[in-house]
């Protein structure tokens, strides 16, 4: 029996987090600091699980914590705490100010200067209040008819690791001590199904299908979640081994973004300036084929990495990456653009402590004119990736190996699904033997690509 | 600090509170009820171009409340340790209960477990400027190690982790969990030519311990001679061949391959390849495979898990036959097996589930040596970055960060990293000779499973692998490998 009744959320106690993040960047200022920067964050959760029809797990709750990073001239330190007692936030300031003393002169350290920071004007529609407005019982439903949806689909669906509803809000808030002050809301609900199907020799295989949206009304129905769940997952059953072979790959949207991320990786600056990188000093250079176009845009409206301004408080922004096979930009923040003599390009992100990071706006291969299905048609013999498995990109010598899974191309058809196989190549002519991008360009996170053909890898197996 | 009493000290926490708060939590029914509290103080620190260039610290606390009905969980937490908070987490909680309430909370018992990490001053209490010079010692380390190493970084990062666990079944436990690491990265450069290396160690250990065998330098020198090494590295083959891991971290294998598929949830939902399996052959007769959380100082070991159970050492292959899973207490209670000590969870904010402590396999009788000579073609494996497991149709991969060609029977050239790719309930039916020279890895291993990270550790002596999947570039000739 599913619960009949979940509380409803209760208000928000409205704590004035902007006036917090300004005094506690205000007191560290007059502990000696010379520039301060303060985060705060407050977010809440709801997840439910439902499994063969039972309600398996139900969360929910909400928690905030706060940053510091202050600067003693290019000295700097960070600290954080889960306590808002003055008691805890006299100690979080205290030991910030206490740990600066011991690192670096940083020459290239610093918060951004003055005439840098700012928010992004207008409304970005990030924050939908709706993703909680479904009673609990109807949010245990959403995930009960994802499930559903997956176990009717067909008899081999035999078993399921659930269907599942989450939803979440952020609040994050940012001061500093040239007076930036920002803050922003972002909403996310998703609606998830993960079934198993099984042969009549025991062989069982797993997927998963998703939807995910800043606002419910944008959510797609359970029903079209679990039915896509059980197709992927069908079309697994009875997976073979191939032999080791060199043929065309064809990329599922669900595993191109990832080759694309390995572009974001080696344009992030940090691993720009220390040379950690397969594309560092390769600004303006070629790095892949014409027909290749990736995009940085933190500005899209509802899109899943846009926001009003970084982790430094600098404006977001759209920054052509690739621009017909040329490195255009690398992705900065701060310190790396002053490594490397460059303006920072508003990609910084920041946790609650430590030096802020690089992290994508909305980023993605520009889409071509093709259905998928063109790219599948024209491939004689080939692989169609629907899955990796493990992490084998080497970003330093660009050497690539990851475990796949996916369906084998015949005469212009999928032919049987595949799996316990490898793919491997090199980043550094990947990006040239891209021949063919499809016109199927969706976001369901930051990062996003379409469908991909790629020419010149190992596929290795028996 | 006294490692004891943390909560009741410093939060003024009684028992008859925790008793209220179990009891708002079965105010709707329910089996069981647990409430887990939290304090989690880190420091860490980096240096980068021989600067210090980043030092933070901070305190996490909290407090989760779950509360168990049948086959659901409800959970709820709360980072205000207030008995108001708290009470409303545990209403939330009992949201997922609905039948009449029928279990009272009387009285608590704290079951005797070990002390396998008896630090006396934690890492987090000692002096910034010890753990500064760790670092910097490391940095100068890995430059002095060869020309050619252009760029390093070095990093040390330290928690202690303050929990209490009370349950309404009585359960009562108390711990103080020290973890501590460095770790350092490297980058060789010669003229059109770059390559990374990295290496890292720690444990439940103490500052004291990287002043022992394992210091800075040792970590610092292992990670710059894997850079240097990899300049020279030619491709990796592709295909079937016979496989030789090397002892240590390469028990990620086991980790992948056996350790996911054998968590007792995925087995009640019998969603794990090896569902059924118990008392089945998986391996050869030269593998026993077990689960250790409790070796004293190491990464993966705890004296209590996170629902209070002291951890044990859990046979998993014996000889080869599949004898058990690793369990928490919801699927101990739900498959009527007893629970091992496995529930673990990244934090207060999180529901325990079964993960893996020390997983490791026992020392066999061959010489390493004796197990190199006999491979006429394969690849020698001896470092690995991470793996993966899909638990349900059992394929795994590993990546090798350092590996070597074996032809007749010698170690030849570096290779470069490729990822090796297998089927767990299988792989380990084709291991023909296992070494005796069992070792454990240096403590950095960190398991992900459903969106939480928890410290492991893994361990393997050397083994061969008939057959395995690897994942390079290079041709195949029918002779053996093209250059």
């Amino acid at each position: 029996m599913p619960p009949t009744q979940v509380e409803t959320r209760s208000p928000k106690i409205e704590t004035d987090l902007r006036d917090l993040a300004q005094d506690i960047v205000r007191r560290a200022m007059k502990g000696g600091a010379t520039a301060a920067e303060c985060v705060v964050r407050e977010g809440d959760e709801f997840s439910t699980l439902v499994r063969l029809g039972q309600v398996e797990t139900l969360k929910e709750s909400g928690s905030k914590s706060i940053g510091v990073r202050v600067f003693f001239g290019q000295r700097a330190a960070s600290t954080y705490s889960s306590d808002f007692s003055s008691k805890g936030l006299d100690r979080m300031l205290k030991s910030a100010l206490q740990l600066a003393k011991i690192t670096s002169e940083d020459p290239f350290g610093g918060i951004p200067e003055a005439s840098q920071l700012g928010s992004l004007s207008g409304d970005l529609d990030l924050y939908h209040e709706d993703v909680y407005s479904l009673p609990g019982p109807q949010r245990i439903d959403y995930a009960r008819r994802a499930e559903k949806a997956s176990l009717d689909f067909d008899p081999r669906i035999k078993n399921s690791e659930g269907g599942s509803f989450d939803a979440a809000t952020g609040h994050k808030v940012l001061a500093n001590s040239h007076g930036f002050v920002g803050e922003y809301r972002r909403s996310y609900c998703s609606v998830a199904a993960v079934p198993i199907a099984q042969t009549e020799d025991g062989a069982m295989q797993r997927d998963y299908w998703f939807s995910v949206a800043r606002t419910l009304k944008k959510l797609e129905a359970p029903e079209h979640v679990g039915k896509v769940a059980a197709e992927r997952t069908l079309r697994r059953l009875g997976a073979r081994k191939v032999k080791t072979a060199h043929v065309p790959v064809i990329f599922d949207p669900m595993v191109s973004s990832s080759i694309i991320e390995h572009i974001f990786e080696g344009v992030n600056g940090d691993s720009v300036y220390r040379g950690a990188s397969f594309l560092a000093g390769k600004l303006g250079q070629k790095i892949a084929g014409d027909n290749v176009n990736v995009i940085d845009d933190g500005t899209m409206p509802g899109g899943f990495g846009s926001s009003p301004f970084d982790g430094e408080g600098v404006p977001t922004r759209r920054t052509v990456v690739v621009d017909n096979g040329v490195l255009k930009s690398y992705l900065l923040n701060t310190y790396t653009a002053k490594k490397l003599s460059l303006h920072t390009t508003g990609n910084a992100s920041r946790g609650l402590a430590g030096t802020p990071g690089i992290g994508p706006g909305n980023y993605f291969l520009v889409p071509g004119g093709k259905t998928p299905k063109q790219l599948i048609s024209e491939v004689k013999d080939g692989l169609y990736v629907t899955e990796f498995l493990g992490h084998g990109a080497n970003l330093v010598t660009g050497d690539y190996s990851r475990g796949a899974s996916g369906l084998w191309i015949s005469g212009g058809e999928f032919v049987y699904p595949v799996e316990e196989i490898t793919v491997a190549g090199n980043l550094k002519e990947m990006f040239f033997n891209i021949s063919e991008i499809a016109n199927d360009l969706e976001f369901r996170g930051a990062v996003a690509a379409p469908t991909i053909r790629l020419d010149g890898l190992t596929v290795g197996g028996a | 600090m006294n490692k004891n009493r943390f909560f009741f000290e410093h939060y003024g926490l009684a028992e008859r509170d925790l008793e209220r708060y179990l009891a708002a939590a079965l105010s709707a029914g329910g089996d069981y009820a647990d409430l887990y509290f939290e304090y989690l103080s880190s420091t860490s620190l980096m240096v980068d171009e021989s600067m210090v260039k980043s030092a933070s610290q901070g305190i996490s606390a909290g407090c989760g409340v779950r509360v168990v009905s049948g086959e659901r969980t409800g959970y709820a937490y709360t980072d205000d340790l207030s008995a108001e908070r708290i009470l409303r987490a545990a209403s939330t909680a009992a949201l997922i209960a609905s039948a009449p309430a029928k279990t009272t909370v009387a009285g608590f018992r704290q079951k005797s477990a070990r002390s396998l990490y008896p630090v006396t001053l934690p890492s987090v209490d000692a002096e910034i400027t010890a753990k500064v010079e760790l670092v910097m010692r490391a940095d100068k380390a890995a430059r002095a190690y060869d020309p050619r190493i252009k760029e390093v970084r070095a990093s040390y990062a330290d928690e202690l982790r303050n929990i209490l666990v009370v349950g309404s079944d009585g359960t009562f436990a108390e711990d103080s969990q020290p973890l501590a690491r460095v770790n350092v990265s490297c980058i060789a450069k010669t003229e059109g030519n770059s390559a990374r290396g990295g290496s890292g160690g720690g444990g439940r250990v103490a500052l004291d311990f990287f002043f022992g065998d394992k210091t800075p330098e040792f970590f610092a020198q292992e990670a710059a001679r894997q850079a240097v090494l990899q300049l020279d590295a030619r491709e990796a083959p592709a295909g079937d061949m016979e496989v030789v891991l090397g002892p240590g971290w390469p028990g990620v294998l086991l980790h992948e391959a056996v350790g996911h598929g054998l968590e007792a949830d995925f087995n009640r939902k019998k969603t794990s390849a090896f569902a059924g399996l118990i008392g089945k052959r998986v391996a050869s007769e030269k593998c026993t495979v077990v689960d250790n959380g409790t070796m004293p100082w190491r990464r993966g070991s705890l004296n209590v898990d996170d629902e209070g159970e002291p951890t044990q050492e859990t046979v998993l292959i014996e000889k080869g036959i599949l004898k058990g899973y690793l369990s928490d207490k919801l699927s101990a209670r739900l498959m009527g097996i007893s629970d091992t000590g496995n529930g673990r969870r990244e934090s207060y904010e999180h529901i325990p589930m079964p993960r893996m402590t020390n997983t490791y396999m026992l020392a066999g009788e061959d010489s390493p040596e004796d197990i190199i000579r006999s491979v006429k073609h394969g690849v020698y494996a001896v470092n690995f970055g991470g793996g993966q497991v899909d638990i349900t149709n059992g394929k795994f991969v590993f990546s090798a960060s350092e590996a070597y060609m074996i032809e007749n029977g010698k170690i030849t050239a570096p290779i470069k990293g490729a990822t090796l790719i297998g089927n767990g309930p299988d792989v380990l039916t084709r291991v023909s000779m296992v070494g005796n020279d069992l070792k454990l890895d240096e403590g950095v291993g960190t398991c992900g499973k459903d969106g939480q990270a928890v410290p492991v550790g893994v361990g393997i002596p050397t083994i061969k692998i008939d057959r395995l999947t690897v994942g390079g570039t290079a041709r195949k000739d029918p002779g053996g490998f093209m250059q």
